[in-house]
């Protein structure tokens, strides 16, 4: 059992740096989408034994939105919106595949040290969480495409599931609902404002916003 | 306490009522000054109760608000300053009502009134609130109130930047009391006052630095130099009523907080009571030069107020220093002398305010230079301005001299004792040269404004004001006069205050008053004889005068065939040779085109004299604050990313550190 989530957590870093790495916007989304898939598997194997039923429902729900409906709107967006298909970085892929190594490295440093008040299954799943919530913001910082802003946002939010996963146990799942309404509010929305900054300007890219400073 | 409560109420009730009859000014302008009157003269009531039998009382209610609790309590001290808080602003009022009718139809009058209720109802409020979270809160509501009712006329640029210097200044006062409260709670259990005075602050070593954070928050409210630079520009933009309250009551509520430390301090140390005379000496002296120098009427008055704060000052200075000394007779003498001139300031600057006001009002001009000749088309606002002028100058046998002249006994009393000698000989020194100068000033401002012909057209058509703004000025007059005769009696009153704030026990106390009483009574009675000569001799003026022909005709013209009224004396050469003297403090700038040959010609005279501590403190520090965050702007890139990266990086930065 250990050995199938040491294997997931791998994967899943693995989905972090392939999202740093690579230059197509639709493969990133894929990319996410993997993420959110892998994501909701997790509890159900990271659980004891018996697999109380509220775990299976949020895996399902948590596969389904992120794995799917996430995905599903934002290609739709991205086919209407008409950008390139390309990432556009400020900071070069190979760049952003360095600096995320150099975060694996600090993320397991700091998951070495961070109190946590239970016991966890494998050593792995701390610094994952924090590596994605990192990838997520450097995500955000190092890329044009509001698009890929969502992704980030998407990707941070996965970490922090992540986190709540190391806590599942003792975690009521209307919150981890709640938060995953949150999340579906908030991709819902910004993909509407993608489509609509799109129609407005001609494009996506939110460098250009400098404009909007005094 | 249901009659304070009570009172509060009937005036944010009454400002609200006139915030929504706003669009209609004839109901604003008369629902606020009404309620304020009322709710102040209900207000009174139990004040002059408290003062009287000298029984504290207390309110306590459980409130939501984190380390707060809504706590007010009136104490003697309390009830003595609710005596100006709520006496000025409803004698304001009515003044106010009459002078904002001009501006009925331009302005909404209504939003005006609201401010002005809500700055009397929070003024209330800080003089009883007895929990930290209570006062800081009244405190703000009071400065942002205040500062709202500055910037009344806001369509003029001179009046937004007073209000913006304002606005800066009372915040970054508020911020060291911020500061210091949180120390004061740091040694008792909640933020409630009693638990200051019960933590027991002596020997503890933070007690001086409380003291210094009280003296430049407090301070900069009350107008301590070098923290007096709002005063000159925020006292002349905002209305005349509001001037007098503010000049004369709010800028009250800053002595009122540092007495109110003081008392939870304990026992205090010698050199507080040194810094306070510092502070007084400075601030007396330096603001009765830049009095001096100044053309603007309503500006020459604030200037006056710093120079009054510095009165109190000296006398809050004597009383620590007694304290600390343990030489009881000083302490009370001190206390009760800068205490009583709090009350009398806000009487009789209130009257000068009021009458600079209907001033204002009638000729539209602050210029000093401008005016003229108003003693015969404004005979009540002259005579009443007059008698303000000779009150703030501390001249027998009106009210300002009885409060200082009690700070003169403490000081003389002082003479001999080791460690007081000194300050007692700065104190009178200071003491005496403020009053001359004060003298002069005012002989400046009343005989240039008053006096002489008019030097403009508008001024040729002023006629007195109206019957409500003279009853306010009457009634602030009589206070002057009846304050100024009833000395011994007030200085009774004081007994019950001075023994709050002190904790000396009654006797005591009563004993060491009677000190000054028998010389008050002797010049109350001289000033008595004098008034009866000064009767006997108008009587007699009128009666040689009553079967004879009077007729004007202009006094000797120096050869002159036709003098006008630009030959009169001038308020800034009749100020020259004091201003001359003092150049070095007020580095007066000058700007002069004198006539050149034989024959006249054209020349021409300007003066300017800037506060020297906003030209050489303040402006540098806020320019280079200016610079450094200019130099920021670098951090501005105007890219979404950039900021999120700040963020994580700072975010990802304290982890770090904290995991370390």
């Amino acid at each position: 059992m250990e050995l199938w989530i040491d294997i997931l957590i791998v994967l899943l870093i693995l989905t972090n740096l392939k999202l740093m790495g690579s230059s197509r916007l639709s493969a990133c989304i894929r990319v996410v989408a993997l993420q959110g898939i892998l994501l909701g598997i997790l509890p159900l194997i990271a659980g004891h034994g018996q697999i109380p039923f509220r775990v299976m429902l949020l895996s399902a729900i948590t596969i389904a939105v992120k794995g799917m409906v996430f995905p599903w709107l934002l290609l739709r967006a991205l086919r209407t919106s008409n950008a390139r298909r390309e990432m556009e970085p400020f900071i070069g892929y190979s760049t952003s595949m360095l600096l995320s190594v150099g975060l694996i490295g600090l993320a397991i440093w700091m998951g070495g040290r961070l109190p946590l008040p239970v016991p966890l299954k494998s050593p792995l799943v701390v610094p994952l969480a924090l590596f994605t919530i990192m990838t997520g913001l450097l995500a955000i910082i190092s890329r044009r495409k509001a698009i890929t802003q969502v992704l980030g946002y998407l990707v941070m939010e996965n970490g922090i599931y992540a986190f709540g996963l190391t806590l599942a146990q003792k975690e009521p799942m209307l919150i981890e609902l709640g938060t995953l309404l949150d999340v579906f509010m908030a991709v819902f929305v910004m993909g509407i404002t993608i489509f609509h900054i799109n129609r407005e300007f001609d494009h996506i890219d939110t460098d250009l916003l400098t404009t909007l400073r005094d | 306490m249901f009659l304070i409560l009570t009172a509060m109420i009937v005036l944010c009730a009454s400002g609200v009522v006139s915030l929504w009859y706003g669009k209609t000014p004839g109901h604003a302008n008369a629902i606020g000054p009404a309620g304020t009157v009322l709710g102040c003269l209900i207000g009174l009531i139990p004040a002059v109760e408290v003062l009287w039998t000298g029984q504290a009382e207390a309110f306590r209610m459980a409130w939501q608000v984190p380390f707060g609790s809504f706590h007010i309590q009136l104490d003697a001290l309390s009830a003595f300053f609710l005596l100006p808080v709520l006496g000025l602003p409803a004698i304001a009022a009515i003044y106010g009502k009459a002078y904002l009718a001009a501006y009925s139809g331009k302005k909404n009058l209504g939003v005006s009134w609201f401010f002005y209720t809500i700055l009397t109802a929070s003024m209330m409020l800080v003089v009883v609130a007895r929990n930290a979270v209570l006062f800081l809160m009244a405190w703000e509501i009071m400065s942002v109130s205040s500062f709202f009712l500055v910037c009344f006329e806001d369509e003029k640029e001179s009046v937004r930047k007073a209000g913006w210097t304002y606005l800066v200044a009372t915040h970054i006062g508020t911020a060291f009391l911020l500061v210091m409260f949180v120390l004061l709670a740091h040694h008792g259990p909640s933020m409630d006052f009693d638990h200051f005075s019960a933590a027991g602050m002596n020997g503890v070593s933070i007690s001086g630095l409380i003291f210094l954070l009280a003296i430049i928050g407090f301070g900069t409210k009350a107008g301590f130099m070098p923290f007096h630079v709002w005063l000159p520009e925020a006292h002349p933009a905002a209305p005349s009523h509001v001037s007098a309250v503010m000049s004369g009551v709010m800028i009250k509520t800053g002595i009122y907080g540092i007495v109110r430390i003081l008392t939870f301090l304990g026992h205090p140390d010698p050199w507080w009571g040194w810094v306070l005379t510092g502070i007084g000496v400075v601030s007396g002296i330096l603001g009765v030069l830049f009095a001096l120098a100044q053309h603007d009427l309503k500006r020459l008055l604030a200037y006056h107020s710093v120079e009054n704060i510095g009165i109190i000052a000296l006398g809050l200075g004597m009383g620590v220093l007694g304290m600390a000394l343990n030489q009881p007779l000083l302490a009370v003498l001190g206390f009760a002398g800068g205490l009583l001139h709090v009350l009398n300031h806000a009487i009789f600057k209130g009257l000068l305010f009021l009458g600079a006001g209907a001033v204002l009002h009638e000729t539209g001009e602050r210029d000093i230079e401008k005016l003229g000749g108003l003693m015969r088309r404004m005979p009540w606002t002259g005579a009443l301005f007059l008698l303000g002028a000779v009150a703030i100058c501390g001249l027998p046998p009106l009210n300002g001299f009885v409060s200082e002249f009690i700070i003169y006994v403490a000081a003389f009393s002082g003479m001999g004792l080791s460690g007081i000698s000194l300050s007692s000989i700065a104190i009178i020194t200071a003491l005496a040269m403020i009053g001359g100068l004060a003298a002069a000033c005012f002989t400046k401002a009343f005989g240039v404004v008053f006096l002489g012909e008019p030097r403009t057209s508008a001024v040729m058509q002023a006629h007195e004001v109206s019957p409500a703004m003279r009853f306010s000025m009457v009634i602030l007059g009589i206070s002057c006069i009846l304050i100024g005769f009833s000395g011994p009696a007030v200085i009774s009153v004081m007994k019950s205050v001075v023994e709050t704030v002190t904790g000396y026990q009654g006797y005591d106390i009563a004993a060491h008053l009677a000190v000054s009483l028998p010389p008050l009574k002797h010049i109350s009675a001289a000033a008595g004889i004098l008034l009866a000569i000064l009767g006997v001799l108008i009587w007699l003026r009128q009666r040689l005068l009553s079967h004879r022909n009077v007729a004007q005709g202009g006094t000797w013209d120096c050869g002159y065939t036709r003098p006008n009224a630009r030959m009169q004396y001038t308020a800034s050469s009749f100020a020259q040779p004091l201003t001359g003297m003092f150049g070095f403090f007020l580095q007066t700038r000058q700007e002069a085109a004198l006539p050149e040959g034989f024959f006249p010609s054209q020349s021409r005279l300007h003066t300017n004299t800037e506060d020297i501590f906003t030209r050489n403190l303040y402006r540098p520090i806020f320019r280079c604050i200016e610079r450094f965050l200019l130099w920021l702007h670098w951090m501005q890139q105007g890219q979404v990313q950039i900021y999120i990266l700040y963020v994580a990086v700072t975010l990802l930065l304290l982890l770090i550190w904290n995991l370390r």
